[in-house]
């Protein structure tokens, strides 16, 4: 019987045969954790008493909170680079950014298991890998042992086809996707992302995908590689990993789901679910205080050449304020070089360190009472920036560059004609 | 395993922000700190008032979004004996049951704030004592009642240093 991309990646894992509905148990390549389920993590670690299997492979994150802005937080980042330092993990402290994005530069390979104590570790399943968020308990588990269990899921293949119309993006198609199947419509799946459309999308743009897999409840995202993949690893320095993952012809999909990526349009998530999406262009009369352009969803140097085309010699709105994260020192330095940021200061922004920022509502923006932000983000949940009192409207980085300068929700297809 | 306790119901889409707010990431390594916030921003009252063997019954995807185990650990802290609810995310139900709390689903319908429940979860039957009636859960899968059996997933693997199925 045929297997779908989850399928093989978990059976060569396990040495077995496993298909969809198997509880098994598999060898992982990579665990992560962050600065706020770390400190959990290691104490799971140290009340089993036991060392870490591949240290090599287990990776810290302080990106969270990240410089901290608390005292109580100094403390749970001592805690991990304690526990890095004499368990040999590695630690990636504050200026690096946010763990999805680093082990996609520098780890995550074709064909491999990545478990992460962060619920958007599925974004590594754009490079062909089995990767899933867990909790601290599982993650430590699988730290010490090197492996840990998995139910194997059943898979959704979205199958997209046509060309995203200008001024829509990949954040608009997982929307849309999102907006569809609905909060809990992929609960325990596996989605697999196929068709011309994916094919011809560049890694950025699956890795907006991946992330958001979980936003449908889905254990994971996934996409087969292909030339795209190979030569993202020959850019980062490991075209040598490069192995083709793709699903059997004859693989048992739960669902298939057919998509014409050309009837989209730019798309925004209401408050205060994600699968509330409504067009962008319905929704001119809502008011922002605060644009977040960021993290591990749009926070890419590719997301930030969009935004700096539309905000280019232009000024934000005078009340509403743009922050701007890149999400990680890479992702920095190339918009440095190119002269991004350069563009974004004059445009008004703020620019914060490479990170989470205020995506979870720790520091670096953290909205008022009856406030309201459009965000590149994968979340609004009430409270979610930090402010229960605030409302959170997602978005793409065209949408959210092009409404910081109008200072409402704005269609950006109008920019880009 | 029988629990016993009060009903306190929540609706669909209750999210890890809503049980453990993001603004408290700093009592993330103070749980029983945390735990005085425990559903506070669905509840305000819920925390203060909760008492010892109650009941979280929830209707669609109970504690969707983030990987936050810190959101089932202060649910046990605050003295709820289970979650019930019609369905769970995935990473909420494997962290629940990781750390030792029950979690069932369940038709919750018929199930109001402030019913009498009694639980008995090897047999996955629920008694609304409020209401007289009986409701059938899904089983547990079999490895996780074991788990729930030795007190969660570190307590397995302590006692059988390695993970088989
Ligand atoms: S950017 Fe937001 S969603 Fe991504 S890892 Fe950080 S807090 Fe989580």
């Amino acid at each position: 019987m045929g297997k779908t991309i989850s399928e093989k990646i978990l059976s060569s894992h396990s040495k077995k045969d496993v298909y969809a509905g198997d509880i098994i148990v598999a060898n992982i390549d990579l665990a992560i954790a962050q600065d706020g389920t770390g400190p959990l993590t290691v104490q799971k670690i140290r009340e089993l008493n036991r060392a870490v299997k591949n240290p090599s492979k287990t990776i810290f994150f302080i990106d969270h909170a990240s410089p901290s802005p608390r005292k109580e937080l100094s403390d749970a980042h001592t805690i991990l680079r304690e526990f890095t330092i004499e368990s040999g993990c590695k630690l990636y402290d504050i200026g690096c950014g946010i763990s999805h994005q680093i082990i996609a530069e520098e780890y995550v390979n074709p064909g491999e298991i990545v478990i992460g104590a962060d619920s958007h570790t599925c974004t590594a399943g754009a490079l062909g890998a089995f990767a899933t968020g867990m909790g601290s308990t599982d993650i430590a588990v699988g730290m010490v042992l090197g492996k840990t269990w998995f139910r194997v899921p059943e898979t959704y293949k979205i199958l997209v086809t046509g060309k995203l119309p200008v001024g829509t993006y990949p954040k608009d198609l997982i929307l849309y996707i999102i907006g569809k199947l609905g909060a809990n419509g992929a609960t325990y799946k596996a989605l697999e992302f196929s068709g011309e459309t994916i094919e011809r999308m560049e890694m950025a743009g699956r890795l907006t995908l991946t992330n958001m897999a979980v936003e449908a409840g889905a254990k994971t995202g996934l996409i087969a590689t292909d030339k795209t993949t190979e030569e993202y690893l020959i850019r980062q320095g490991r075209g040598e990993k490069y192995v083709e993952i793709k699903p059997d012809k004859d693989a048992n999909y739960k669902r298939e789901i057919y998509i014409d990526a050309s009837d989209l349009v730019p798309l925004v998530s209401v408050p205060h679910r994600v699968d509330n999406v409504k067009p962008a262009s319905e929704l001119s009369d809502i008011k922002l205080d605060q644009v977040y352009i960021g993290t591990c969803t749009n926070g890419r140097i590719e997301d930030f050449r969009i935004a700096a085309k539309i905000l280019r010699g232009k000024k934000r709105n005078p009340e509403t304020r743009l922050i701007i994260a890149p999400a990680s020192k890479d992702v920095y330095e190339k918009a440095l070089e190119e002269g991004l940021i350069k563009i974004f200061l004059n445009a008004g922004a703020t620019i914060l360190p490479p990170g989470c920022g205020p995506c979870v509502g720790v520091h670096g923006g953290i909205l008022g009472n009856g406030e309201i932000c459009l965000s590149t983000q994968n979340r609004n949940f009430k409270g979610r920036m930090g402010n229960p009192d605030a409302e959170i409207y997602l978005a793409s980085p065209a949408t959210a560059a092009y409404s910081a300068l109008s200072g409402v929700i704005s269609d950006p297809q109008e920019a880009m004609l | 395993m029988i629990l016993k306790g009060r009903a306190w119901k929540f609706g669909d889409n209750i999210s890890t922000d809503l049980i453990a707010p993001g603004r408290y990431f700093h009592l993330r390594t103070n749980l029983p700190e945390l735990a005085k916030h425990t559903l506070e921003d669905a509840d305000p009252e819920f925390s203060k008032k909760v008492r010892k063997g109650d009941f979280i019954v929830a209707g669609e995807n109970f504690g969707l979004g983030s990987s936050r185990e810190h959101a089932p650990q202060i649910i046990k802290l605050s003295g709820v004996s289970a979650v019930l609810a019609k369905s769970f995310a995935r990473i909420f139900y494997r962290n629940a049951v990781n750390i030792g709390l029950p979690v069932l689903e369940a038709d919750t319908d018929k199930i109001d704030n402030g019913d009498k429940i009694e639980v008995d979860i090897e047999k996955g039957l629920i008694i609304n004592n409020s209401k007289d009636i009986k409701i059938r859960s899904q089983p547990l899968p079999e490895f996780m009642i074991k788990l729930l059996e030795n007190g969660g997933l570190i307590a397995y693997i302590q006692k059988y240093k390695d993970l088989e199925i």
